[in-house]
């Protein structure tokens, strides 16, 4: 132990003076900081990150040449199933990295340090936003180069639209990890399982590997009442050779704002209830 | 006028039916540590949680450093630090990569000297390198007064500071925080089930039970107005309801009780 500490062997004021900044960058930086720190200290994670999307390129890669023999569907397009694994991935990836980062800060009891801080809600969440999108390009990059490796399908082919459907995905990934959080802040960590589930439930609906016509007439409406239809249905339409589809992805970008919107609305709201009833610091119990 | 660094007035807080701040008013000048005493459920996390931010009020105002924190924290949040048994710091991290994020968040901008100097001070300069969740309870201690220190705050929120350490490490903890305060002249509210700490650091005491203070002043006053030698008897006496003696009358000490009386 340390001997006892004098007054007088401690620096005064005019020694070290304390720089300080009010900045919205450097706080969020703090919080990026903090999960890359974690992220580079442990190989399993980064493992973790790139293995699902890589051995889903693997299985689906293979099916696809399987079919490639067997349905004229495919055929007419080569690399759609392996271009829709890669983009749904794109989604799960944005969603459960967001998710992630929250549940990070609960698990090690570190909500209650951010909540006391200069740290406002509105920059956590855009920390958050930015792990979700470092974490999807670890994951999702490697599995690009294995299509193109092994199948020689390259998503990359998509070209701009390509941009457009990996943002509307990302901001879909992040209105449902929002919701996820939003339920967590409020009824505890007997809801984390979520984060793993709730992206499932869109899935059927979300005519990822199917066009949106297959499904019956009441879930087709509830299919383009989500984002990721839309995005779907783009992408098929470019490698059907029909090009780029303005008006899918102006559907898609506004279903995005509304969602999110929504989410925000409801983390906030849950953030208040947590106050109200002095969860913030109970929470990672 | 020097402004108060902390002033709570008609403070109330209730969970549903259950009161657990009942109409508190209390105020810590600069340099002044005050401390909040009372047994379990007393009501002092709620309300040390409550000039954190972290938790709402359902009345009451609470200014910190003359700024409403219920309308808007965030001004005065980067002059502000506490530390709290309720809160952990990232264990994977090492020393030095909570400092920095530390540092970061507060706005620090020379962190490297900022975390040279804590380092110094508290004898974490081994500790840098090591992840922060393989450190003794002591060390762990240390590390959250240098997080705690890290803004060099003006008002430091302490709930059970020296809770679960043994007595060397305890007492080192509360010179080094005597020693800060002498230096900085920053407002230390602390909540406390420690007796002999609150006599070694605290200029005022506030005395909690069922939600409401139910007495204050400073140790010495209320060892003389509840003729007690130590402020763990005072404490017992209001906790057990003891009538607190007529002060117009004369007192002389009273004995300490019997295990059988109780």
């Amino acid at each position: 132990m340390p001997g006892s500490p004098q007054v007088d062997s401690l620096p005064s004021d005019t020694e070290i003076r304390l720089i300080r900044k009010d900045s919205s960058l450097m706080r969020v930086q703090a919080v990026l900081l903090r999960h890359l720190y974690l992220m580079r200290a442990s190989w399993p994670r980064i493992f973790e990150l790139m293995y699902w999307p890589s051995i889903q390129i693997v299985i689906w890669g293979f099916f696809t040449q399987f079919l490639l023999t067997n349905s004229s569907y495919v055929a007419q397009a080569a690399g759609v199933l392996v271009s829709a694994v890669l983009l749904w991935d794109v989604l799960f990836r944005a969603q459960l990295g967001f998710s992630l980062s929250f549940l990070e800060e609960l698990w090690s009891r570190n909500i209650g340090n951010l909540a006391v801080s200069p740290l406002r809600p509105v920059e956590f969440l855009g920390s958050l936003m930015i792990m979700s999108a470092i974490r999807t390009l670890i994951g999702i990059l490697p599995a690009t180069f294995i299509a193109i490796l092994f199948y020689e399908v390259s998503i990359y082919e998509l070209g701009l639209p390509l941009v457009l459907f990996f943002s509307n995905l990302m901001i879909m990934g992040w209105s449902i990890g929002l919701m996820v959080c939003a339920l967590i802040l409020r009824v505890g960590l007997g809801a984390e399982s979520m984060a793993w589930l709730t992206i499932f439930l869109i899935a059927p609906v979300s005519a990822i590997y199917y066009p949106v016509d297959i499904l019956p007439g009441w879930l087709q409406s509830i299919a383009w009442c989500l984002p990721t239809a839309p995005v779907f249905e783009g992408m098929r339409a470019i490698l059907f050779d029909q090009g780029f589809n303005l008006e899918l992805y102006l559907h898609s970008l506004g279903l995005n704002a509304i969602y999110l919107a929504i989410a925000m609305g409801l983390f906030i709201w849950s953030y208040h209830v947590a106050r109200k009833r002095g969860l913030l610091l109970q929470i990672g119990e | 006028m020097t402004q108060l660094s902390i002033e709570v007035e008609n403070l109330c807080k209730s969970f549903d039916e259950i009161l657990a701040v009942r109409n508190i008013s209390f105020s810590v000048k600069p340099g002044e540590t005050v401390a909040l005493l009372g047994g379990n459920g007393a009501g002092k996390t709620t309300t040390i949680s409550i000039l954190l931010g972290v938790l709402l009020p359902t009345s009451g105002t609470i200014r910190l450093l003359g700024q409403d924190i219920i309308r808007d924290r965030f001004p005065i949040m980067h002059r502000i630090n506490f530390s709290s048994p309720y809160v952990d710091l990232p264990r994977r991290l090492t020393v030095r990569q909570n400092l920095i994020f530390f540092c970061k968040l507060y706005g620090i901008v020379n962190a490297r000297e900022r975390i040279a100097l804590l380092s110094e001070e508290l004898e974490l300069k081994d500790l840098l390198k090591r992840q922060t969740g393989s450190l003794s309870a002591g060390q762990k201690t240390r590390v959250s007064v240098a997080k705690a220190l890290i803004n060099e705050p003006e008002i430091l929120l302490l709930d059970e500071p020296t809770a679960s350490l043994d007595p060397d490490t305890a007492d080192w903890v509360r010179s080094y925080l005597k020693a800060y305060q002498s230096r900085t002249n920053a407002a230390i509210l602390l909540a406390s089930h420690n007796m002999s700490e609150v006599e070694r650091l605290c200029d005022n005491v506030l005395m909690m039970k069922s939600s409401k203070i139910v007495d204050q002043g400073t140790p010495s006053e209320l060892l003389q107005r509840y003729s007690r030698t130590n402020l763990e008897e005072v404490f017992l006496d209001i906790a057990r309801d003891r009538n607190r003696p007529d002060p117009t009358e004369p007192t002389e000490p009273r004995e300490n009780l019997e295990v059988g009386d109780i």
